[in-house]
């Protein structure tokens, strides 16, 4: 088979390209240079593209991508747009000229980055005149601006007409996945579409690395040349996608993308909505899943934390069916977990009621765009008496594992989360973890946070910075 | 009745028009790794980088990747026709000599049919270094007495007198030590260059280089031909930031080799971890330093050793030191000053150009000595700043009288009032008495750099002019255009100088067959220097052309009028004809149509044994105000609002200008909190060599409120158009971040505390000078309380 895809209204097909190569790789040796390579790790956004996709709502939206990260047969039956596909024939595309007149280009090398974040912000449904969501072009770095003008060009941003041929676009259906089987240089990628193709394909080739949404994989590819003898894609798999909500449990599909999770979720889980903007960048989280983010078990993943902290249930499949493990349980070892060959993380449940109070910090050497140097994801279910009944409390980035100092955790039932009992759970805390040294962090550090972050939620508890306290308050 | 030709009025000169490339940039505008698509046949190289940062090479085995299909060719030791070394200043940096000198450092290039090819074939290649001990940091290489130059010496006090004498007699001392970090570029496009043998056999050499004449000279030394026959060509750079100056051309030479001894297009360039890895970066100093100064906070004396790490090569390490040398005294009137600096010679990468070349490192240690006096005394350190600024007729500790030290007293003054600085001040006060986990702190700091390159011969520029029958112009000169807006100024310089339409030029790609020996675009002189040559070349044209209309129109040459691309005798606008008619019966009566230009900078000149001399032009100026809020848990911290009042004469661009000053700010801001170069002292390896690692500037960065303004009415004599130069002076403008960081800290203890903040001050380093502030006032409450 060839990897085909619609890129900027046009079919194209391709053979023989090795599947490790980047989309942006492909892309700038046929000549389409307008993508620029400024990191290859998903970090610059200078390769971003859009890709036409349906979003939570059903709708046909554009969404922002790294190409950097993302291997060219994984774009197998998709529809794309570069910065080349920007403009119409004889003028600049709104969002260009914006940038233009504005001043929103120096050197310009990351600009087409920013023209292709700001194209799929233009057309998101529901842009008010002047809106300005700065995670709509959070993921992009320009070294040059300083990013006040291209902050203005965003503002200044008008509607789309109603003629607008990009916008005509959105009206019809987005590309549904399809299946790709396609061997290259030796390399074999598979893209299955459904759970059962995808055993058969793990039991044919056990040691098929598996690719999600490819932002740790591929950095992996691009920096450490990592190759594989069989790539397995599951961002085809329809098993893998969903979000269910019910009176009971929230089920959120292994294989959806963060963004869309933060989408369909917002309001629901208020760990999770102040778990998101923190999370690396849009352009990443549009690409990057649950399941990948828990899969590499990275002791500095984000959202580990956060799920330990709500107790949520890993549900694990194979071609002999299902099994559920707390996802306390799931982390084994540093980038280790309990999955055994021929099985996969299928879905993540956080079961209800969810935690009085929920809380997540990230300690990082920037606030946009960065990794955890440390993260605390806490949460505490309050009795009727206002003491703690359950306490959570979740750490990234100072162990092997993300892991729950339990402890303390354990010590804090009973009592009024205060100051006070802060202070008595200020020895089990610092006994719970030895962390490390690294350019993130010195493990001094990293340990005066694990009980620093605790006392930051006592204090903006006890000081009203947080809302839903008062309200706990008043079950007492 | 006058002969000469009449300057055309100010129509493009001055007003605010976007980056003349932007149009392009917006669609993804050609830089120099975008030109291999367009050829057949192209080789890609890949480097052997050795994993050791000081060692000799005991075996260096390629055949496996030779042996790999697609792999065409290495080259090393043996591939090198002329001198195999790269070195800019000295040739000390030899490129295949065996020894390996810092960690990263390519001993062997490969060259295959693909990118990808090229990277697996270089990690195939076997590679054993014998591991010698290696100097990596400042204070190992003072421990080894390991210098590449210095000690150079600056020296001066009243009459009769030295600096010890006068610290002897101050009333005050103190006497502490700084590390400044350094700073990775971090230009967005990496280094690349793309080199083939053209039609006519000649070396075409495409490079992303500032320095396009020095290019054309390395490559031309390695491959052993005169510089005849080597061209090079910079057509825009993805960001150069001082970057590109020197540390383009090894590779470029490099591609120049392969493509010599392949007689195939070679692309070289380096993705983002080998160019973060083996590049060279901002100097880290060392300054150590005993300060003389009386209760009103007012200085008298300061002594201070200054120590820039080099890294492994000389590089432009001498004039970086010394412009840190120069700009120790900011804008402060040190009436006995001595700073002795050295460059240290360690296993680093080596450390090169950045915007500010050393200018910042120097001026971040002032700023520390002045707060240090000010929590000394107990004067709130905007006092004290202001105390100690300049006065008119004042020279600086190397003898340059400063004649408008007035221009930035006012923009002080103006800045305080703008930003409200006292009003603040005040309600910063009762913000931080009510709230225990959060303070702020609000800072004002000047900026003083000085323009031209310390290296006086370096201040000079060409231009080339070429009019056609149909009245278009090229215009060629010998900057770079890295973003800077260079080559807009430079088409509103030219447009003016004609009298024409700003689309009547064509801004010319740069190239050393063009406009020869040019400098380097570098020391922000890109528009001084190439801007007067501009003017110049076109100057001529123009007074040939007004010649030829004079006699059109039966008047003097001098009452010529030309303007908006139509050329009339004054007075009668009505009978004007076209620029492009001028040009047409300009060649039909045998009038030359082109022109070069030439400037050089007068009156600048330093002796550099005597230490004293008029090394700048003039002083760039700027002030800033910065507040920010620091979080105690953590050490987090915000950059809440940034006002600035910067100085760049009157503005050639105002568009650029305000992009200039607000770039410069937040890469600044970037340089003093989050960018933190970590090398390992033991391996001398660079552990923050990435974009996941190494933290630049995002969105969230940029102040939340960022109120910039450029300083109007503001001509700056003996300068292109009263402008004066922009590039690198906004950087230090973030000074005042820092300054208001420290501020904010200060306010978790007992005011006034000494704060000692590492620089960078990342979140760590804020929590750590947080919780010393907080048990150094513990402390002084549990003696009060005692006693």
């Amino acid at each position: 088979m060839s990897i085909r895809f619609r890129l900027n209204g046009r079919d194209v097909e391709a053979t023989s390209v090795d599947p490790h190569e980047p989309l942006l790789h492909f892309l700038r040796a046929r000549g389409l240079t307008g993508t620029k390579e400024g990191c290859a790790e998903g970090e610059c956004g200078a390769c971003a593209v859009a890709i036409v996709r349906t979003g939570p709502d059903g709708k046909t939206r554009y969404v922002p991508i790294n190409s950097c990260l993302v291997l060219t047969p994984a774009v197998h039956g998709l529809e794309l747009v570069s910065v080349e596909g920007v403009a119409s024939d004889d003028a600049l595309h709104p969002v260009q000229l914006a940038m233009v007149e504005h001043g929103g280009s120096q050197c310009g090398f990351c600009t087409p980055g920013f023209v292709v974040s700001l194209f799929a912000e233009y057309y998101r449904e529901g842009r008010q005149l002047g809106d300005y969501d700065p995670e709509s072009i959070g993921g992009n770095l320009c070294r040059c601006t300083g990013y006040r003008p291209i902050r203005d060009a965003l503002v200044s941003l008008r509607l789309p007409s109603d003629d607008d041929p990009h916008r005509a676009r959105l009206r019809a259906e987005a590309p549904k996945p399809a299946a790709l089987s396609y061997e290259a240089d030796g390399v074999r990628f598979e893209r299955p579409i459904d759970l059962a193709s995808l055993f058969s394909i793990l039991e044919a080739h056990p040691n098929a690395k598996l690719v999600s949404g490819g932002t740790d994989v591929v950095v992996e590819v691009n920096h450490r040349d990592a190759r594989f003898d069989v790539i397995v894609a599951l961002d085809g798999v329809a098993e893998l996608r969903g979000i269910e909500l019910t009176e009971q449990t929230i089920a959120i599909g292994a294989g959806e993308p963060l963004a869309a999770i933060e989408e369909a979720l917002h309001g629901k889980v208020p760990l999770l909505d102040q778990l998101w903007p923190l999370f690396s960048s849009r352009l990443i989280r549009n690409r990057a899943t649950l399941g990948g983010n828990l899969g590499n078990a990275s002791p500095i993943g984000d959202s580990p934390p956060a799920l330990l902290a709500l107790d949520a249930t890993a549900v694990i499949a194979s071609k002999h069916g299902e099994r559920t493990v707390p996802l306390d349980g799931f982390f084994t070892g540093y980038r280790k977990t309990i999955l055994a060959p021929g099985e996969l993380l299928r879905a993540v449940r956080i079961d209800k009621p969810l935690p009085t109070i929920q809380r997540f910090y990230k300690v990082s050497k920037r606030v946009m765009d960065d990794i955890s140097t440390v993260a605390g994801a806490f949460a505490l279910t309050l009795a009727p008496d206002g003491t703690v009944a359950k306490a959570r409390l979740a750490y990234g980035g100072v162990a092997a594992t993300p892991a729950r100092a339990k402890d303390a955790e354990a010590a804090l039932v009973g009592k009024r989360f205060d100051a006070q009992s802060v202070r008595t759970i200020r020895p089990l805390l610092e006994r719970a973890f030895t962390p490390m040294d690294d350019h993130r962090g010195s493990a001094a550090y990293r340990k005066a946070m694990v009980t620093s972050l605790v006392e930051k939620l006592a204090f903006e508890l006890t000081s009203g910075a947080i809302e839903g306290f008062e309200h706990a308050e008043g079950t007492r | 009745m006058s002969t000469r030709s009449m300057e055309p009025t100010r129509r493009h000169v001055g007003r605010a028009i976007p980056h003349e490339s932007a149009p392009e940039h917006v669609g993804g505008a050609v830089y120099t790794d975008d030109l291999f698509p367009r050829f057949s046949n192209v080789l890609h190289a890949w480097p052997v980088c050795a994993k050791v940062a000081h060692g000799v090479v005991t075996k260096l085995d390629a055949s496996a990747a030779l042996a790999m299909p697609g792999v065409v060719a290495t080259i090393g030791e043996g591939d090198v026709p002329g001198e195999g070394n790269t070195g800019p200043a000295v040739l000390d940096e030899p490129m295949f000599d065996g020894v390996v000198r810092f960690y990263g450092q390519p001993v062997l290039w490969i060259l295959a049919e693909s990118e990808s090819l090229a990277r697996r074939a270089a990690a195939k290649v076997v590679l054993e270094v014998e591991a010698k001990p290696a100097i990596v940091g400042i204070e190992a290489a003072i421990e080894a007495q390991s210098y590449h130059a210095g000690p150079f010496t600056i020296h001066r006090a009243p009459e009769a007198s030295d600096v010890t004498k006068e610290l002897g007699r101050a009333p005050r001392r103190l006497s502490g030590e700084l590390h400044v970090g350094g700073q990775e570029q971090f230009y967005l496009e990496g280094q690349c260059s793309f080199v083939y043998l053209d039609e006519a056999g000649q070396v075409m050499v495409h490079s992303s280089t500032q320095h396009p004449t020095e290019t054309q000279a390395i490559v031309a030394r390695v491959l052993g031909v005169p510089k005849h026959e080597v061209t090079c060509q910079a057509l825009r750079m993805g960001g150069g930031f001082g970057g590109k100056e020197t540390n383009a051309s090894p590779y470029a030479a490099v591609a120049a080799l392969g493509a010599w001894k392949t007689n195939r297009p070679v692309r070289l360039r380096l993705d983002r971890q080998r160019d973060v890895m083996i590049t060279g970066k901002r100097h880290p100093f060392l300054g150590r330093f005993e300060v003389g100064f009386d209760d009103d906070g007012r200085l008298l004396a300061v002594d201070c050793e200054l120590y820039a790490d080099g890294g492994w090569s000389l590089d432009l390490s001498k004039p970086v030191l010394q412009r840190g040398m120069f700009h120790l005294d900011n804008a402060y009137l040190v009436p006995a000053l001595r700073v002795v600096g050295r460059v240290c010679k360690t296993n680093v990468v080596s450390h090169t150009a950045f915007r500010g070349f050393g200018g910042p490192q120097g001026m971040v240690v002032i700023e520390e000595i002045l707060d240090r006096v000010a929590r000394a005394t107990g004067l709130p350190p905007h006092v004290v700043r202001e105390r100690n600024l300049y006065r008119d007729g004042d020279r600086t500790h190397y003898g340059q009288e400063i004649d408008d030290a007035t221009r930035l007293r006012t923009m002080w003054s103006k800045l305080c009032e703008s930003s409200e600085l006292q009003e603040r001040w005040t309600q910063i006060e009762a913000f931080n008495a009510s709230h225990e986990d959060r303070k702020r702190g609000l800072a004002i700091t000047p900026v003083k750099f000085g323009i031209s390159f310390t290296t006086a011969f370096f201040n000079q520029a060409g231009a080339l002019v070429l009019l056609y029958q149909d009245g278009s112009v090229q215009v060629s000169h010998g900057g770079t255009e890295m973003g800077q807006g260079l080559h807009t100024k430079m088409i509103q310089v030219a447009a003016d100088a004609l009298g024409v339409e700003l689309d009547t030029i064509r801004l010319m790609p740069t190239r050393t067959d063009k406009v020869p020996n040019t400098s380097a675009t570098a020391a922000s002189s890109g528009t001084d220097l190439n801007g007067q040559a501009v003017r110049e070349a076109c100057r001529a044209i123009r007074e040939r052309l007004a010649e030829v209309a004079g006699i059109h129109f039966h008047v003097a040459p001098g009452d010529v009028v030309f303007e908006g691309g139509k050329v009339y005798p004054i007075g009668r606008a009505d009978d004007a004809v076209s620029f492009a008619k001028i040009a047409k019966e300009a060649y039909l009566q045998r009038v030359p149509l082109f022109s070069t230009g030439y400037y050089r900078t007068p009156n600048i000149h330093f002796d550099e044994k005597a230490g004293v001399g008029k090394p700048f032009h003039y002083f760039a100026f700027g002030c800033a105000v910065t507040e920010v809020e620091v979080e105690r848990f953590t050490g987090q911290y915000t950059v809440i609002r940034a006002d600035i009042l910067h100085d760049v004469g009157d503005s050639l661009s105002p568009l650029v200008d305000q992009g200039q000053v607000e770039g410069g700010y937040v890469q600044g801001v970037g340089w003093l909190t989050r960018e933190e170069l970590l090398w390992d002292s033991k391996s001398g390896r660079l552990t923050t060599g990435g974009a996941s690692t190494y933290k630049l500037p995002t969105l969230g960065d940029m102040p939340l409120d960022f109120r910039v303004s450029l300083l109007e009415k503001a001509p700056q004599p003996g300068v292109i158009h009263g402008s004066k130069a922009v590039g690198e002076p906004p950087l230090m403008l973030a000074i005042s971040a820092r300054e208001a960081i420290r501020q904010a800290v200060s306010a978790f203890g007992d005011a006034p505390t000494l704060v000692e903040l590492a620089c960078p001050t990342t979140p760590e380093q804020v929590y750590w000078a947080i919780e010393k502030v907080r048990r150094s006032a513990g402390a002084s409450e549990r003696v009060a309380a005692e006693e």
